[in-house]
């Protein structure tokens, strides 16, 4: 185990850290949005999606539930709820 | 998964903590850089939980060797590059936290700048050594609370000031250097992209909260940043060949409004002296750096 690694690109995709989550995870409402796009910008994992108003979503598969998007999101639309494992 | 998730260059499943202001830099940093991009890194938080064997995050090629040592690769390859004539097209990039750019990579960087390398280092600064166990590092501000400089009876937390790797920087003549945060991220993607359009050896530090080390709720972690800045503790300026082009302008806020959010803050919160002696450094930054506008 001396020589180089080569790991293949964006294998990382295979750790479904979604299983982080403690208790908490973000709930997109899809009501008031007006495609600020910040929660996309500002999401530490890179898992939110959407163009449109109204059309932003997380993958939960990867989400690690920290709260940035329902804390910045300036309509309020989304918010963090508790969930069951 | 859906195909713009997909596409990212820094792909999701990293281990990075919830939160973390460092993963979440590195994905806005490698959105402007594109998939032309070679990357060398420093061992530290980012390429720990970036790269879990056998697993990689990174969809650019992307090299670790020592904790030391990623501007000396970078060097070799951007020499390579040059060799092969394929410079002109492709971005070389090195990275590290704060340890790793202003303590243990320092002879490394400085013989990079010195040498006029094209290469753009990227400090991801999260005030000490995270993924080891919040050791104090050089560029721990002062009075934090860390595992080798803990607060308690006999001492206020890190007895020691921030050290200025971006002066340091600047003291090698090299063509850019900025410091940006992630609490502005068009201000340190624009600066990225100006950083990349430039040829020579460019610096920019980036200002990473770390809701573990920090002690700080996991969705401050935008806040925190943009309390910094706001404060004056951390002030987004440019170099360009020595001069200050631009400093973002602040309305300042008092620092007891960044230091109250965060753990590692706590034990100053009742000591009038030591915010006096921390809003001193606010106070200066401000000042040397003219990041308020006066009305007159």
């Amino acid at each position: 185990m001396f020589g180089p690694i080569i790991a293949k690109p964006g294998t990382s995709r295979k750790n479904k850290t979604g299983s982080w989550r403690t208790g908490a995870k973000p709930k997109f409402l899809q009501k008031d949005c007006i495609a600020c796009r910040l929660c996309l910008i500002l999401c530490p994992e890179g898992c939110i999606e959407g163009t449109q108003k109204n059309s932003f979503h997380c993958d939960y598969d990867y989400c690690k539930g920290c709260g940035i998007c329902a804390l910045i999101c300036p309509k309020r639309d989304i918010e963090m709820i508790s969930e069951e494992k | 998964m859906s195909d713009s998730i997909k596409k990212t260059l820094f792909a999701s499943g990293h281990t990075a903590c919830a939160g973390c202001g460092q993963s979440l830099a590195a994905r806005l940093v490698l959105e402007v850089c594109g998939p032309n991009t070679i990357i060398a890194n420093n061992t530290g938080c980012l390429e720990v939980f970036s790269t879990k064997y056998p697993e990689s995050a990174w969809c650019v090629p992307w090299i670790h060797s020592l904790f030391e040592n990623s501007a000396a690769v970078a060097s070799g390859i951007e020499a390579a590059l040059k060799f092969l004539g394929k410079k002109q097209n492709i971005n070389v990039i090195c990275q590290a936290g704060d340890g790793g750019t202003g303590d243990i990579g320092m002879q490394a960087l400085s013989g990079m700048w010195e040498r006029g390398h094209d290469i753009l280092s990227i400090c991801y600064d999260n005030e000490a050594y995270e993924n080891t166990g919040i050791q104090r590092s050089g560029l721990t501000p002062y009075d934090a609370s860390t595992t080798t400089s803990p607060a308690g009876a006999q001492s206020f937390g890190n007895p020691r000031p921030k050290k200025p790797v971006p002066e340091i920087a600047n003291a090698h003549g090299i063509v850019y250097v900025a410091i940006a945060s992630v609490g502005y991220p068009q201000d340190l993607q624009k600066k990225v992209k100006k950083a990349l359009s430039l040829k020579g050896p460019k610096y920019l530090q980036i200002h990473v909260p770390c809701p573990l080390g920090w002690g700080h709720a996991t969705e401050l972690t935008y806040q925190i940043a943009r309390l910094a800045v706001q404060a004056g503790l951390y002030p987004l300026i440019e170099y360009e060949n020595g001069e200050l082009v631009s400093s973002f302008k602040i309305t300042p806020k008092p620092v007891e409004e960044y230091l109250k959010l965060q753990r590692r803050f706590r034990h100053v919160l009742n000591n009038s002296e030591e915010i006096a002696r921390i809003q001193e450094t606010a106070n200066k930054n401000i000042k040397k750096y003219n990041l308020v506008v006066k009305n007159n």
